[in-house]
């Protein structure tokens, strides 16, 4: 039993443009990255369905780096929210406004 | 099963989006990422949908609630949080992923219906992964490596405020 790949598809752009859009509103960092998680994800899982439509592994090798890249960047991030939690006191975007000083 | 794992996969992702509590959030996401993965399952990806839960939601999700859990960021945060995601907050982004999801949309409906050609099994995925793709792998592994060694140096205590602390 397989799906249909095109509904597969149209999901991947579903959630992508929800965290599009949660992206451009957030302004707390946590929620920044969460939803850059959202996108990675939509777009591991837009990889994983064209891989099944031509029923080759490339697609879900594929889907293994997103999830390798995702895992770096959220180290990475999460290391610099907390930094940022410490200099700053907070993880509003708004607080970096005092980089320009 | 599609339709209802696909269907819990865009509520999930909505109301982990629009949550003003981190965890709250955190914890939509992670039921977002499950119904991913059933999507996955049913598209004949096995391997994808088991590494979604185990890496996804096991590690990735849980290291972002654990920083949480870490920062507890408490009310004030909550409350600017909420500032910020009224409605008309999601005007002009709405329209704007709303506008590129369309083009997206039409641009997959107008193509000939086609369904999954079979069950990939974890076994091909991995014959690609270490014969086609080793040096990719590698890469991964590099790449793994720097950001380990970034985030350990970004994490320590700057110098000048371990000065300030003494």
């Amino acid at each position: 039993m397989t799906a249909p790949v095109e509904p597969a598809l149209m999901l991947a752009g579903i959630l992508f443009a929800i965290g599009l859009a949660g992206l451009l509103v957030r302004r707390g960092l946590i929620f920044q990255l969460l939803c850059l998680e959202v996108m990675l994800n939509a777009a591991g899982l837009a990889f994983v369905a064209a891989g099944a439509r031509w029923g080759q592994p490339d697609g879900q090798v594929m889907f293994l780096f997103v999830l390798t890249l995702a895992a770096c960047e959220v180290a990475i991030a999460l290391a610099l929210v907390l930094q940022m939690a410490r200099q700053f006191g907070g993880l509003d975007v708004n607080l970096l406004r005092r980089m320009r000083h | 099963m599609f339709l209802i794992a696909a269907t819990v996969a865009t509520i999930a992702t909505l109301l982990a989006v629009t949550r003003a509590n981190a965890m709250h959030a955190l914890l939509h996401l992670i039921v977002s990422l499950l119904a991913v993965a059933v999507v996955m399952f049913t598209l004949g990806a096995p391997f994808a949908a088991a590494l979604e839960v185990i890496v996804y939601a096991g590690a990735i999700l849980v290291l972002m609630v654990f920083v949480v859990m870490m920062l507890n960021l408490g009310r004030d945060a909550e409350k600017r949080a909420r500032l910020v995601i009224q409605p008309a907050a999601w005007i002009a982004p709405g329209i704007l992923s709303g506008l590129l999801l369309g083009v997206v949309l039409t641009a997959i409906l107008n193509s000939p219906a086609r369904t999954a050609a079979e069950i990939v099994p974890p076994k091909a995925v991995g014959a690609s992964l270490f014969t086609t793709y080793v040096l990719a792998v590698q890469l991964a592994g590099f790449m793994l490596l720097a950001a380990l060694i970034g985030a350990f140096h970004l994490s320590r205590k700057a110098r000048d405020d371990v000065e300030d602390g003494a």
